[in-house]
């Protein structure tokens, strides 16, 4: 037994001499920002990402031909130095900044455009992004396994893309600027296989260098950025697995930068009559909608009066004071940072007179049974509860049904769903276009089974319009466009498929010691925070 | 003895397949479509079917469970839909926190409740006991999520003593096993005590006292041993449960367990990482069980396994 203590007593020594002996090495100045979250950072591969946690990660270790303004919805070129757009509108060319490097050291060339959108459109990657892109020409081919590469995909030269479209998209240019179409090197793809998304290799200004499963996620400053002064730290740590009412702490205590997952519910109010921490919080606008659909092919909600009569029940002011201010009421469907965004429009004024009225008329005066499904995380029951109230009020009796994510999104894209509340759904645009909120949620093409479009809402005359007011696409007719879309809307508003509840904001709480442009922190395509542009303040 | 281990590991490989069939079918029949979870809302029918097809779901079910369980036995748990690794690597990234934090849990349990238990048991019907019974059944049935979330704020947000959750050093795992002990030790303080007080009224007791022995040894050579092995069953069984996973505590204090993981593989219906979780567990309940078998016969001489 004693050869133990001896042991024990060796080993001990040895570490204290080991740890007397080396040199108290001055820490190097690094600025880093820390931003915590609560669940894992899923995949970070730029085909795969497709939730609001990766989204902003992803933009910072990767770059697409476009980009927009930070904090703003303003599209840029970015890794394309300029484009053309044929007169018909169908063919788009770029031409890339040379001199761009992977963070393999390798330079960035039109064949690695080429390659990264075919590998989004090859059914094996598995990409949710790969709808975006069947507008290419010979896309739906090499989808289907019939052509080996996508003819719509040219790489002229070495610093030159060419992409040909089966019809005019006035929104092309912003799925160039989606994570989807973002460059991604083939030997580094090959190499990684299926761990692509835990080795990711960009060009963004922020490299991968650590990712310890379940615990973080360190991202270090790409030196040979293409954007000089870009990033401004040298440093990002993701911390996951942080509650968001503990993240709330470590921040006030000084121990992280950013709360990844916003202002826990519970102590929103708190902080923001809080004057020493109301000046850390940051709010903007978002892309965001959130409705009840009403599934206009069931009865009695196919009687548009009846839509109507619906969209007079609910109490907006009402629900947004439920979730404590975070939100403007809404009263037509895209949100006010949208293009053909309408500020003239009034939508249904809240009535519960009027609406019985026209019920009446319809002939339901004493209202009807329906079910209202949504999500069962909070506040989504607490909002749901409050439009079964109003439904209420004026004789609907909604049963309510608050279930999971999927549950909700398997039951409204089969059709089972009369009424629909739409938030939990990670339903937020994807690119600033109005067309963002008609093909994939409005359109007859998307009232299909497995399909969003959970009012099942379709009208002939309004898609051929959207199909024009699409090809809208040179630089000058973008006003002619947002108006066409702004008649678009209106129509579907008298048409009353959905009734519009309100535009949420988002509040983001950062430390003190970090800043950055304005918009930064609310970033409306960098959701939340433009990584590349927070600083640490001196 | 040999028998006995054979004849429990085969008992055990039955549960393991009844777990693993159970599970499937359940997850299967949920009305939720993982590939329409991946595809996300951008997708078009096409995608999805194409996504279908890649992840195998557009199999008939018996097809899909014989090919899960022909890698299984080949120690392949199969792949995240959602984050594209390995499920062998997720659950095993997270073994080592969820285990410490299941040796030190037990560990404050025992500290917290075996004291009290034998303190009540031994002046039973006192002002101890009463005590002890009352903070028992308030230990036992707090909310954990409050319970964590109050240590977190008093301990460590004012008075900076532990870290503000995570993971790492033996400061933080403190607070999430005190949070573990003051609930679970409440039902071990129960159990020490029906056991001990139970067993201090038997003959052998009795003849033990009359014989001249001293109080203290009594108690704790003669009657403690036999009333640990309720206390032993509830360990093994401990040991189980908190290998699969804790997860109100792990998510208050961003402990990085195995119960985080399931829960968000639950949101996504990860189906792969579900299985993998559900059958790590069952795995780990039914080695918790054995362990604590195996050791009635150390306690109480009377068990044997032929």
């Amino acid at each position: 037994m004693r050869w133990i203590g001896l042991a024990c007593s060796v080993v001990v020594a040895a570490a204290l001499l080991w740890a007397a002996g080396s040199p108290a090495s001055p820490a190097p100045a690094v600025d880093r920002v820390t931003v915590t979250f609560k669940d894992d950072i899923s995949t970070l591969d730029p085909a795969i990402g497709y939730d609001w946690q990766n989204w902003s990660i992803i933009k910072s270790i990767f770059d697409g031909l476009m980009d927009y303004e930070p904090g703003t919805t303003q599209l840029v070129p970015h890794l394309a130095e300029s484009y053309q757009v044929s007169s018909d509108g169908r063919t788009y060319t770029f031409r890339l900044r040379r001199g761009v490097k992977f963070h393999n050291g390798r330079e960035v060339t039109a064949q690695d455009f080429k390659y990264s959108l075919e590998r989004v459109l090859n059914p094996k990657t598995q990409s949710p992004g790969a709808g975006f892109f069947l507008g290419i020409a010979g896309a739906v081919a090499f989808q289907k396994g019939q052509a080996k590469e996508v003819s719509g995909l040219q790489a002229v030269d070495r610093y030159t893309l060419r992409v040909t479209l089966e019809k005019p998209n006035a929104a092309f240019l912003h799925t160039m600027a989606l994570n989807f179409s973002h460059v991604v090197p083939r030997e580094e793809v090959e190499r990684a296989g299926a761990d692509f998304g835990h080795k990711p290799v960009g060009t963004g200004a922020f490299r991968l260098r650590e990712w310890v499963l379940g615990q973080r996620v360190v991202l270090e400053r790409n030196r040979d950025y293409f954007i000089q002064g870009q990033p401004r730290v040298d440093e990002i740590v993701f911390l996951v697995g942080v509650d968001p009412n503990v993240a709330l702490l470590r921040l006030q205590r000084g121990e992280v930068d950013i709360l990844g997952d916003g202002i826990p519910p519970a102590r929103f109010a708190g902080i923001l009559q809080d004057p020493r921490w109301r000046k850390q919080v940051e709010v903007g606008d978002q892309l965001h909608t959130g409705y009840v659909t009403l599934h206009v092919r069931t009865r009695p909600l196919n009687d548009v009066r009846v839509r109507r009569a619906l969209n007079m029940a609910v109490n907006k002011e009402r629900i947004v004071r439920i979730i404590n201010n975070r939100a403007v009421p809404a009263v037509q469907i895209l949100p006010p940072l949208m293009p053909g965004h309408d500020r003239s429009y009034r939508g249904y004024a809240y009535n519960p007179d009027a609406a019985r009225r026209l019920l009446a008329e319809a002939g339901y005066p004493n209202g009807f049974s329906t079910v209202l499904y949504a999500n069962n995380t909070d506040p989504n029951p607490r909002i749901a509860q409050a439009i079964q109230q109003d439904l209420a009020r004026v004789g609907v009796r909604a049963e309510l049904r608050t279930l999971a994510q999927s549950t909700v999104i398997e039951a409204g894209g089969k059709g089972q769903a009369p009424l629909v509340w739409s938030g939990g759904m990670a339903w937020i645009a994807d690119y600033p276009d109005p067309n963002n909120f008609y093909w994939p949620i409005l359109s007859c093409a998307s009232a299909a089974p497995g399909g969003w479009n959970w009012a099942w809402y379709c009208n002939r005359t309004l898609e051929r319009m959207a199909q024009e007011a699409d090809s809208l696409v040179q630089p000058g007719q973008e006003r002619q466009r947002a108006e066409r879309y702004r008649q678009i809307y209106r129509r579907i508003m008298q048409d009353a498929p959905w009734i519009p509840i309100f535009h949420e904001k988002r509040y983001t709480m950062h430390s003190a010691r970090v800043g950055g442009k304005k918009g930064i922190f609310t970033d409306p395509v960098h959701i939340p925070v433009h990584y590349d542009e927070v600083r640490v303040l001196r | 003895m040999i028998r006995y281990l054979a004849g429990r590991l085969a008992q055990s490989c039955v549960v393991l397949v009844g777990v693993s069939l159970l599970t499937f079918l359940l997850l299967y029949v949920l009305p939720a479509d993982p590939a329409r979870m991946v595809a996300g809302r951008s997708a078009n029918p096409d995608v999805v079917a194409a996504i279908r097809r890649e992840l195998g779901l557009d199999r008939p079910l018996p097809e899909r469970y014989a090919h899960y369980v022909s890698r299984l036995l080949r120690g392949d748990l199969g792949r995240s839909y959602v984050q594209k690794v390995d499920v062998a690597d997720l659950v095993g990234s997270r073994l080592g926190a969820t285990a410490q934090l299941m040796a030190a849990g037990i560990v404050f349990e025992l500290l917290l409740g075996l004291p009290a238990g034998i303190a009540a048991a031994v002046r039973r019907g006192s002002a101890v006991d009463r005590l002890v019974m009352v903070a028992a059944f308030a230990g036992a049935s707090a909310p954990q999520f409050a319970v964590g979330l109050l240590l977190l704020y008093v301990l460590s947000f004012r008075f900076g003593w532990f870290p503000l959750g995570g993971y790492g050093t033996w400061q933080h795992v403190v607070l999430p096993a005190v949070t573990l002990g003051l609930a679970g030790g409440g039902w071990y303080a129960r159990v020490m005590r029906s056991a001990l007080v139970e067993v201090l009224d038997q003959d052998y007791v009795r003849t033990g006292r009359a014989k001249g022995l001293t109080p203290r040894r009594v108690l704790f050579r003669h009657a403690l041993q036999n009333a640990l092995i309720p206390v032993v069953s509830m360990v093994g069984l401990d040991v189980g449960t908190f290998m699969g996973g804790v997860v109100v505590v792990e998510s208050v204090f961003g402990w990085p367990g195995i119960g985080q993981l399931a829960w968000q593989a639950i949101q996504m219906v990860d189906v792969p990482v579900i299985l993998g979780v559900v059958l790590t567990s069952a795995l780990a309940i039914l080695a918790g069980n054995l362990l604590a078998d195996l050791c009635y016969p150390f306690l109480d001489p009377r068990v044997r396994y032929g």
